[in-house]
C-alpha cells in the first residue's frame, strides 16, 4: 500500500474529528436520542404490523391472503405498477435526455411541470382527474357518449398512479445526465455510431444505476399510492381496489387481522425496496468513485510499458 | 487527404466566434491552430469535424475536393480526440478502441477476430497493449490520452483532429507525449490539425502554425516563419517575449531616443509614430557602443539553464529584457547595476496606428 494514500486517509479522519469537539457524553446522548426516535416511529410500527397480522394465528393470516377480493387487489396493484413503471421509465428517460442534452425555450417550465406531482397533494391530483373525466367533468359527457369510463375503473387507477409517480425517474436522471455532459455521446457519433446505438451503448450504461434507483422508488410509490387512487377508483371491492385501498376497507370492516395481513405484504415490499435501494446506492458509489481518478495504487506508472523492441519510454 | 476551409463564419447568438476564415491543410500535414482563449480555434476545429455547423450561407469545408459542409461527423471519416478524452467510462480500454469498428454497418464490419487483431495492433502502437482490460478510470492522464488517440485512429480516419491534446497533462508527460505524437505522425502521415494555446507546443510539433485571434487568422507559416517574421504586433507578442521601443518613423528609420533603427517595412511614410519589436535573444549586449547603441543599466541577472536573462532599464526608465548565451555572459563578466550598451540584431518596426 502506498504511503501517500494512507496518509491522505489518516488526515481525512483527523479532519472529520476536528469538526466534532463535543464531549463523548453529548455525542452518545445525541446518537441515542436519534435511535430512540427512529425506533419509536419506524421500527415499532413495523413490528406491530406483523404482530397484528399474526394475532389470530397463521391460518387466519393465510386465509386473509387467499380471499378473492385480496387476490384481486394484489393483481390490480401488480398490473398498475407494471404499466405505470415502464411508462414513467420511458417518459423519464426521454424528458431527462432532452433537458440535459439540449437547450430549448420552455426548459424551466418543463422542469417545473415534472415536479408538479411532488408539489401537490395526491388527493388533489385525484380530484383533478375527477374534474376532467368524471360525469360532471369537462370531458365527462363526451366520454360517456363514447362509452369510455375512466373514473371508477381500472383505467382511472392506472392513470392516477402514472401521474403521481411521474417525477421519480426523471428527477433521478436529470442531475446525473447533466453532470455527465454530452462529450461521450459526441465521441460515439464521431466514431460513426448511429443515434440509437449511441443511446444503447453509451448513454444507457452510464445512467443504469441512477435509472434503477428511480425505478425502485417509482415502483414503491406506484404500489403504495393511496390518496389519488382512492379518489378516482370509486373503491369497488374486487374490481378497482388496490392493496392500500383494500387495507383501509378491511380495517373499516373490523377485519383487523386481515387488514394487517395485507398491510404486512406492503411492509415486506417496503423492506425489499430499502434493501434494493441500498444495494444500488452502494453500486453507484463504487462505480462513480472509479470515474474521476483511480486510486493511486491502481495506476501504473505514467511511462508506457516497454516496447517490444526492448526500448523503454516513448521511443518507437 | 487535404482539407480546404473556405470563408467559414460562425456566430453564437451575438458573438462571432469565427470570421470568414479560409485555410488550406495539405495532404499529410500537421497543422496547429494557435491562439488565446476565445480566438475561435476550437470552434474552427469542431466545424472541420462536423461537430458544429457554420452559419448558413457561409463558406464550405472540403476534404480533397469533396464537399463536406452539410455532412454529419459520422460520415466524414474524421478521427476526433476530445480535450478531456471523452473515453467511454464503463468500457474497457480494448472496447473503447474497438467501438468505432463495432459501430460499422454489418456489410463493412470486420469479424471479431479481425477486430481483435486491429485493436491489439493499435494498442501496441500507443504502447498500451498490456492495459486492454483496464477501465479508463484506472489509467493515468497520459495513458487516457493515448487510448483516445488509438480509438480515433481505429476508424482509419482520413483526417485526424485533436482539441487541446495535451492540455490536461503535467509538463513532463506533455513534452514526452508531444515528441511521441510527432514521430507517430511522421510514420502514419495522416493529415492532422490540432488546437493549442501553448506556443511552445505549436512551434515544436507542427509543420505549419495558424495563429488566430478574435475569430481571424493573423498569420499562417512554418514555426520558423511565425516566430522570426511575425506578420503583425499580435503575433509578435503572442509568440514569446518581446521588447517594445516606441519612437518616430522618419524616412525608413525609427528614431528611439536619438538612436536609429532601420525600418525598411515602412519606408516613405513621413513622420509617424512607430514601435520596434525586438526579441530578447536579438538584443546584443556589449561593454562599449557606437552611436546606434543604447545605454542601459543592469537591474537583475537570472540564470535559466543555457541562457542568462538580463533585466535592464534605459535611462528614461523603460525596461528591456535581453537573453545572453552563457558563454557570452561569462566573457562580459556582467554584474548588476553596471552600465552596458545594447544594439538590435533583428528588429521589426510597425507604425503605431496598427491596433491589436
Amino acid at each position: 500500500m502506498n504511503t501517500a494514500a494512507s496518509l491522505a486517509i489518516r488526515s481525512q479522519k483527523q479532519l472529520r474529528q476536528g469538526g466534532t469537539t463535543e464531549p463523548a457524553v453529548v455525542r452518545y446522548i445525541l446518537i441515542g436520542a436519534t435511535f430512540l426516535v427512529l425506533g419509536l416511529f419506524l421500527i415499532l410500527p413495523l413490528i406491530i404490523v406483523f404482530h397484528e397480522a399474526f394475532a389470530d394465528g397463521v391460518s387466519v393470516y393465510c386465509d386473509a391472503l387467499r380471499d378473492d377480493d385480496t387476490l384481486s387487489a394484489i393483481r390490480l396493484t401488480l398490473l398498475t405498477a407494471a404499466i405505470a413503471v415502464p411508462a414513467n421509465v420511458i417518459f423519464g428517460i426521454a424528458a431527462s435526455w432532452c433537458i440535459s442534452k439540449f437547450e430549448f425555450v420552455g426548459k424551466r417550465v418543463l422542469l417545473t411541470l415534472i415536479d408538479l406531482p411532488f408539489a401537490i397533494s395526491p388527493i388533489i391530483s385525484g380530484l383533478i382527474f375527477v374534474l376532467l373525466f368524471g360525469l360532471q367533468g369537462w370531458m365527462g359527457v363526451w366520454l360517456h357518449r363514447h362509452h369510455i369510463h375512466i373514473i371508477g375503473s381500472v383505467v382511472g387507477v392506472v392513470l392516477a398512479t402514472v401521474f403521481v409517480t411521474f417525477p421519480f425517474v426523471a428527477r433521478e436522471l436529470i442531475p446525473l445526465m447533466e453532470a455527465q455532459g454530452t462529450e461521450e455521446e459526441q465521441a460515439a457519433i464521431s466514431l460513426g455510431a448511429s443515434g440509437w446505438r449511441c443511446f444503447l451503448k453509451i448513454t444507457l450504461p452510464n445512467i443504469k444505476w441512477g435509472l434503477l434507483y428511480g425505478i425502485i422508488l417509482c415502483n414503491a410509490r406506484a404500489m403504495g399510492e393511496f390518496g389519488a387512487v382512492s379518489v378516482v377508483s370509486g373503491k369497488i371491492r374486487g374490481e378497482t381496489e388496490t392493496m392500500p385501498l383494500h387495507v383501509e376497507t378491511l380495517y373499516n370492516d373490523n377485519q383487523s387481522s386481515a387488514a394487517f395481513a395485507v398491510a404486512s405484504l406492503l411492509t415486506l415490499l417496503a423492506v425489499a425496496t430499502l434493501i434494493a435501494k441500498s444495494i444500488v446506492e452502494w453500486k453507484t458509489a463504487a462505480t462513480t468513485q472509479l470515474v474521476p481518478e483511480a486510486p493511486a495504487s491502481l495506476i501504473v506508472s505514467t511511462a508506457p510499458p516497454l516496447h517490444p523492441s526492448g526500448k523503454g519510454g516513448f521511443d518507437i | 487527404m487535404s482539407i480546404e476551409v473556405i470563408s467559414i463564419r460562425k456566430t453564437f447568438d451575438n458573438y462571432v466566434a469565427v470570421r470568414d476564415v479560409s485555410l488550406h491543410v495539405g495532404q499529410g500535414e500537421l497543422v496547429a491552430l494557435l491562439g488565446p482563449s476565445g480566438s475561435g480555434k476550437t470552434t474552427l476545429l469542431r466545424i472541420i469535424a462536423g461537430l458544429e455547423e457554420p452559419d448558413p450561407g457561409s463558406g464550405a469545408i472540403r476534404f480533397h475536393d469533396e464537399d463536406m459542409t452539410g455532412r454529419r461527423i459520422g460520415d466524414r471519416q474524421v478521427g476526433f480526440v476530445f480535450q478531456h478524452y471523452a473515453l467511454f467510462r464503463h468500457m474497457s480500454v480494448f472496447e473503447n478502441v474497438a467501438f468505432g469498428l463495432r459501430a460499422r454497418p454489418s456489410r463493412t464490419r470486420p469479424d471479431n477476430a479481425e477486430i481483435k487483431r486491429r485493436v491489439s495492433e493499435l494498442l501496441r502502437l500507443v504502447q498500451l497493449e498490456r492495459l486492454g482490460d483496464r477501465l479508463p478510470g484506472q489509467l493515468s492522464g497520459g495513458q487516457r490520452q493515448r487510448v483516445a488517440l488509438a480509438r480515433a485512429l481505429a476508424v482509419e480516419p482520413r483526417v485526424l483532429l485533436l482539441d487541446e491534446p495535451f492540455g490536461a497533462l503535467d509538463a513532463r508527460v506533455r513534452r514526452d507525449l508531444r515528441r511521441w505524437l510527432r514521430r507517430l505522425h511522421d510514420e502514419m502521415h495522416i493529415t492532422s490539425v490540432f488546437v493549442t494555446h501553448d506556443q511552445e507546443e505549436a512551434l515544436e510539433l507542427a509543420d505549419r502554425v495558424v495563429v488566430m485571434n478574435e475569430g481571424r487568422i493573423e498569420q499562417i507559416g512554418t514555426p520558423e516563419e511565425v516566430y522570426d517574421k511575425p506578420a503583425n504586433p499580435f503575433v509578435y507578442q503572442f509568440l514569446g517575449n518581446v521588447n517594445l521601443f516606441h519612437g518616430r518613423i522618419d524616412h525608413g528609420k525609427l528614431r528611439v531616443n536619438g538612436h536609429d533603427t532601420h525600418s525598411p517595412e515602412i519606408p516613405g511614410t513621413p513622420k509617424t509614430n512607430g514601435v520596434a519589436y525586438v526579441r530578447p535573444h536579438d538584443v546584443e549586449v556589449a561593454r562599449s557602443g557606437n552611436g546606434d547603441a543604447i545605454k542601459v543599466r543592469i537591474d537583475q541577472i537570472n540564470f535559466a539553464g543555457p541562457v542568462v536573462y538580463l533585466l535592464l532599464h534605459r535611462h528614461d526608465g523603460d525596461p528591456v529584457e535581453a537573453a545572453v548565451p552563457r558563454d557570452r555572459f561569462r566573457e562580459l563578466a556582467l554584474r548588476t547595476s553596471e552600465e552596458v550598451f545594447i544594439t538590435f540584431r533583428n528588429a521589426r518596426v510597425f507604425s503605431e496606428d496598427y491596433s491589436i
